[in-house]
């Protein structure tokens, strides 16, 4: 059609002229911008004020008044309330913008002091009042990994079972209870780890594999989540094909339904892993406080950097400084790893991924 | 395409770096810095108090250093956790801010889990507890025990009120409204210093001795650096902390008998030398509970004070678990580790008098 | 061809016909996912079983031997409410901004660095708790407290606004805003998904009919996507009645039941003040903390089935 391949410009005064009225320039938006900051600059610093929050929160609504004004004078109506929703809109994404940024930069700024080779390369056994954190990054490496080994089979196949093979309660059961499960407190996972080890193991047992399998309780029903979208999206042409020409169901899976939605499975996980690696009240019940590195999940207490952290914040000694310091900087560690992950699931998506025609 | 190629080999080389290097440094053979000629060697897992975890991290470490072989770890899951795991056999030593309480049998059962041997329970870490206070004009607020409480259960409510100008003659005081700042989490910190209130001046704190707080209404943090945060950030804010964490914050001075005096270590430990022994939970030979004698008058002491207990067995069933045990409750309450504690945690080392009446307990452990 | 596939009608008509077997790849299969799916729902029940041996006792018990001396219910009814409290509050926040974020990303924003606005979008959930714990206090809080101070000035005669404002800025608003933050990516996530999938012949007719891009939205992409957030907006309710950690360490709690949100004292929520007395307690005190949990999990089966019939309606209607 004739409006999808014109210019934006040649649609505008179609718009325009199928709803009345003249049309802004389109420098309109910028100029109330620019007039709307310096107005309030102004009244603000003669009010004695002025901050950057305030000054922002009065030129985005003044501006919004004033594109409202004016299109609605010079436009009409809708094509007034058009710009000043979009407007709106826009100001909504910068202001849920603005704790991201400040997330970062804070943690940034406070945890960079923090960070040294030490930090990276030894841990604190035999070290008072200081050392590094190489324990606490071994060891959430570690528990996630065993935690990730556990959810993501168990869920992808749960959610091949919903997608491919459930019917009637059993199914129904499952769709309902994983919405439960994404609501259970991380903190009730834990003391659950805790007390299914405890019946075998006995009491004080902490061990690096408790915290997996309190991690694994939070991350299944996202894996299934996620899954279970992904899978469905599959189309049915690329089955029945398959069945057509004689492929028993699970090779149909396995062959063609995974390796379609294999970039999107791998997005799935990462958001799950995202979401449980910074886990903190779930891994002080059970993997226990430790200087010393230990990678094997299997016996003994395990530090990671969650823990690290909380505990650098909450006992700090005597220099308090450095504590803090070392907390912040296992936290950037942390979102560190994690956008690593990030950025390569995307890589992984963008490599896989298969264009469904 | 190659570009994800060399993206995945680089990550994958970089975890199996990591994990050599982790598998190098994780065995117990290896001889990590300091010399060391000690044949220690074992796991050995404490827990409880979060009061005592700094002094524990710096005892560890030192004690690390000195054993090469021997790998220690204290659990900072509270002192109700810490009782519970020892009575349960969980942990070979615990911390704890509380004696074990003969209320819910807690010490039979931890007599009986010392089996053949005896239970010992002895004071290894005694720390003040400031008061602190955010008040930019004010420097070296003196307060009386009543005014404490007052302020505390929110009957005086801004800065300039008669009761505390009366304890501070001459100085210029706000009419700031006045924001106690307590602990949200249940702490020692608050049961001594509760403990301090109801003993002292109980007509005036009529609330139940806890961990928790009783009085609702004030701006509550979760852990002494919560509190520290909050009192810093808050003009008016008034608190009770370990006095170690006080930081830059301005600490009051409470008044003791005729004098107003200031937490100090040295303070803090004359309090527990002068404190008798609490009869009805010092059972047995090496139990040693001080019934801490918060009324006391005599001049240098300051007697809102925290004293955490070290819990232990004097018999183990295994050769290595018991030495170690009794080579690092040794170096606990040796003056060298008192003092490594009251650098790196700042509290009051145990006084000579004391450390003479709790060796005989460490000095008993063996294996059988 | 010996064997014959029983996964389509033809198949199967051919296979009963012959007295037909199931290969054993797909037995094992079938039976492997069933096994999974068994193994999640055991999980589950495994859970809700440890939430009711370990709190039976307290429910149980008379309130004289619980501590504090209040009977369960007494003891959660605070917790209860603050935890729906926070919850409402940061929803309240969240889904609107969550939905205005993914118009923007779908339909304003321009579509080359519509992906790059999508992941930073996504970073919001790659935070962990914690560090939105300390952010809460060391940076959020103490920026609120000229605001709050505004608000108990202004518009302190609304009860939720009542004050006295607190001075250390950790309060319900805080903690609200903080778990507002933590939701809205996973809101915003869903949502973003269901509106870029809205049928573009929807969309193209309605400009076609000369709709601005606006009334487009209103009259196409926000009807078709409404079911989906709120099924995201359930999502991040679960997420927010769960928060642990950031709850912990940034509010004031003081047991106060009441909707004043900006003061010092503000009730506890559940998930927090079993973290908070989880270490110092033990015997009855724990299995009545992890009864508090129990509650929890009901609320978290209420609000979802909850959604579920809202969707439900949206789809018939």
């Amino acid at each position: 059609m004739e409006s999808a391949s014109q210019s934006p410009r040649a649609g505008a005064s179609l718009l325009a002229s199928s709803v009345g009225g003249g049309i802004l320039p389109g420098w309109a938006t910028y100029a109330v911008l620019g007039g709307a900051a310096a107005l309030s600059t102004a009244v603000l610093l003669a009010a004695g004020a002025f901050t950057a929050a305030l000054t922002l929160a009065f030129t985005v609504l003044v501006a919004c008044v004033a594109i409202y004004a004016w299109s609605r004078a010079v436009e009409g109506p809708r094509r007034a309330r058009d710009r000043v929703m979009t407007m709106a809109i826009a100001a909504a994404f910068g202001l849920a913008m603005i704790p991201l940024f400040s997330l970062i930069f804070e943690v940034a700024k406070r945890g960079i002091p923090g960070l040294s080779l030490e930090f990276f390369t030894s841990d604190a056994r035999g070290v008072v009042g200081g050392g590094g954190a190489e324990h606490a990054i071994v060891g959430t490496l570690m528990i996630t990994g065993v935690a990730a080994l556990i959810s993501v089979p168990i869920g992808i196949m749960a959610a091949i079972y919903l997608t491919e093979y459930g019917t009637g309660r059993l199914r129904r059961a499952l769709t309902f209870f994983v919405d439960v499960m994404t609501g259970i407190p991380s903190i009730v996972a834990g003391l659950f780890a805790y007390a299914l080890f405890e019946i075998f193991l006995g009491p004080g047992i902490r061990l690096g594999v408790m915290g997996s399998v309190a991690l694994s309780v939070l991350m299944i029903p996202i894996v299934i989540r996620s899954a279970e979208e992904v899978l469905k999206i599959v189309p049915a042409h690329l089955r029945e094909a398959a069945y057509a020409l004689g492929t028993p169901k699970w090779k149909t899976i396995t062959r063609i339904v995974l390796p379609t939605a294999f970039a999107g499975l791998v997005t799935g996980v990462m958001l799950a892993v995202a979401r449980i690696i910074g886990e903190t009240a779930p891994l002080l019940v059970t993997t226990g406080v430790i200087d010393s590195l230990n990678s094997d999940p299997f016996h003994g207490r395990m530090q990671n950097l969650a823990v690290y952290a909380y505990n650098e914040y909450r006992s700090p000694g005597l220099m308090k400084q450095a504590s803090y310091d070392r907390a912040w900087a296992a936290a950037l560690t942390l979102i560190a790893i994690v956008m690593i992950l990030n950025v390569a699931a995307r890589l992984v998506y963008r490599r896989y991924k298969t264009e469904i025609r | 395409m190659s570009r994800f190629r060399w993206l995945a080999v680089l990550a994958f080389a970089s975890v199996l770096a990591l994990g050599v290097a982790a598998c190098g440094s994780s065995s117990d053979e290896t001889s990590s810095g300091g010399s060391s000629s000690s044949d220690l060697s074992g796991e050995i897992a404490g827990a409880g108090s979060t009061a005592q975890q700094a002094a524990q991290e710096a005892w560890i470490a030192e004690f690390e250093n000195a054993n090469s072989g021997v790998t220690l770890s204290y659990d900072p899951v509270g002192s109700g956790g810490g009782r519970d795991q020892f009575i349960a056999a969980g942990v070979a030593y615990a911390g704890s801010d509380a004696a074990l309480s003969s209320e819910e049998g807690e010490l039979e059962k931890a007599t009986k889990r010392c089996g053949p041997g005896e239970l010992i329970e002895i004071p290894n870490y005694v720390s003040p507890i400031a008061i602190v206070y955010n008040l930019p004009e004010v420097e070296g607020l003196q307060l009386s025990p009543e005014t404490l409480a007052k302020i505390f259960s929110q009957e005086i409510t801004t800065w300039n009120d008669k009761a505390i100008a009366a304890d501070n003659p001459g100085v210029d005081l706000p009419d700031t409204r006045i924001t106690p700042v307590n602990r949200s989490d249940e702490s020692g910190t608050t049961e001594n210093f509760t403990e301090y209130l109801s003993e002292v001046v109980p007509d005036v704190w009529s609330y139940e001795v806890s961990g928790d707080w009783p009085v609702k209404g004030g701006e509550a943090a979760s852990g002494t650096s919560g509190v520290v945060e909050a009192v810093t950030a808050g003009e008016g804010a008034i608190g009770y902390a370990d006095a170690s964490q006080a930081g830059e914050l301005e600490v009051a001075k409470v008044k003791v008998g005729k004098e107003f005096a200031e937490p100090t270590a040295e303070a803090a430990a004359k309090v527990l030398e002068e404190s008798p022994l609490d009869k009805e939970l010092s059972q047995g030979k090496y139990v040693l509970a001080y019934e801490l004698d918060r009324e006391t008058e005599s001049q240098g002491t300051y007697p809102i004070v925290l004293t955490s207990y070290a819990i232990a067995c004097t018999r183990y069933s295994s050769a290595s678990e018991a030495e170690t045990v009794k080579a690092y409750l040794e170096y606990v309450i040796s003056p060298e580790g008192q003092k490594l504690a009251a650098e790196q945690a700042g509290s009051a080392p145990l006084s000579a008098a004391l450390t003479k009446k709790v060796t005989p307990a460490v000095e008993a452990i063996e294996a059988g | 061809m010996a064997q014959v596939d029983t996964t389509t009608n033809a198949g199967q008509l051919l296979a009963a016909a012959s007295g037909g077997r199931r290969r054993p790849g797909d037995r094992i299969f079938s039976n492997t996912a069933t096994a999974a799916a068994v193994t999640i729902l055991a999980l589950l029940a495994g859970v809700a079983i440890f939430l009711v041996a370990e709190g039976l006792p307290a429910v149980t018990a008379a309130a004289s031997e619980l501590p504090g001396g209040k009977s369960l219910l007494d003891y959660v009814a605070p917790l209860a409410f603050g935890t729906v409290l926070a919850a409402t509050f940061a929803a309240l926040i969240a889904v609107p901004l969550a939905v205005a974020v993914a118009l923007f990303i779908t339909h304003i924003a321009p579509p080359r660095i519509a992906l790059t606005l999508g992941y930073l979008v996504d970073l919001l959930a790659a935070i962990p708790s914690i560090v939105y714990g300390l952010w809460g206090i060391f940076v959020l809080g103490p920026a609120a407290v000229p605001v709050m101070r505004w608000l108990e000035e202004h518009l302190g005669f609304i009860p939720i606004f009542e004050g006295p404002a607190s001075v250390t800025g950790r309060t319900m608003f805080v903690a609200g805003l903080v778990l507002a933050v933590m939701i809205l990516p996973i809101v915003s996530a869903v949502a973003r998904e269901v509106f870029s999938q809205t049928p573009r012949k929807l969309q193209e007719g309605a400009q076609a009919l000369g709709a601005t891009r606006w009334e487009m939205i209103r009259m196409t992409v926000l009807p078709f996507g409404r079911s989906s957030v709120i099924s995201g907006a359930m999502l991040g309710l679960g997420r927010a009645l769960g928060e642990t950690m950031a709850v912990t360490i940034i509010l004031s709690v003081s047991g106060a039941v009441s909707f004043n949100l900006i003061s010092q004292a503000n009730p506890s929520t559940i998930a927090a003040n079993i973290a908070l007395n989880f270490p110092e307690s033990s015997g009855i005190a724990i299995n009545l903390l992890i009864a508090t949990g129990l509650v929890l999990f009901a609320i978290t089966l209420v609000t979802n089935m909850g959604a579920r019939a809202i969707i439900a309606r949206q789809n018939r209607g």
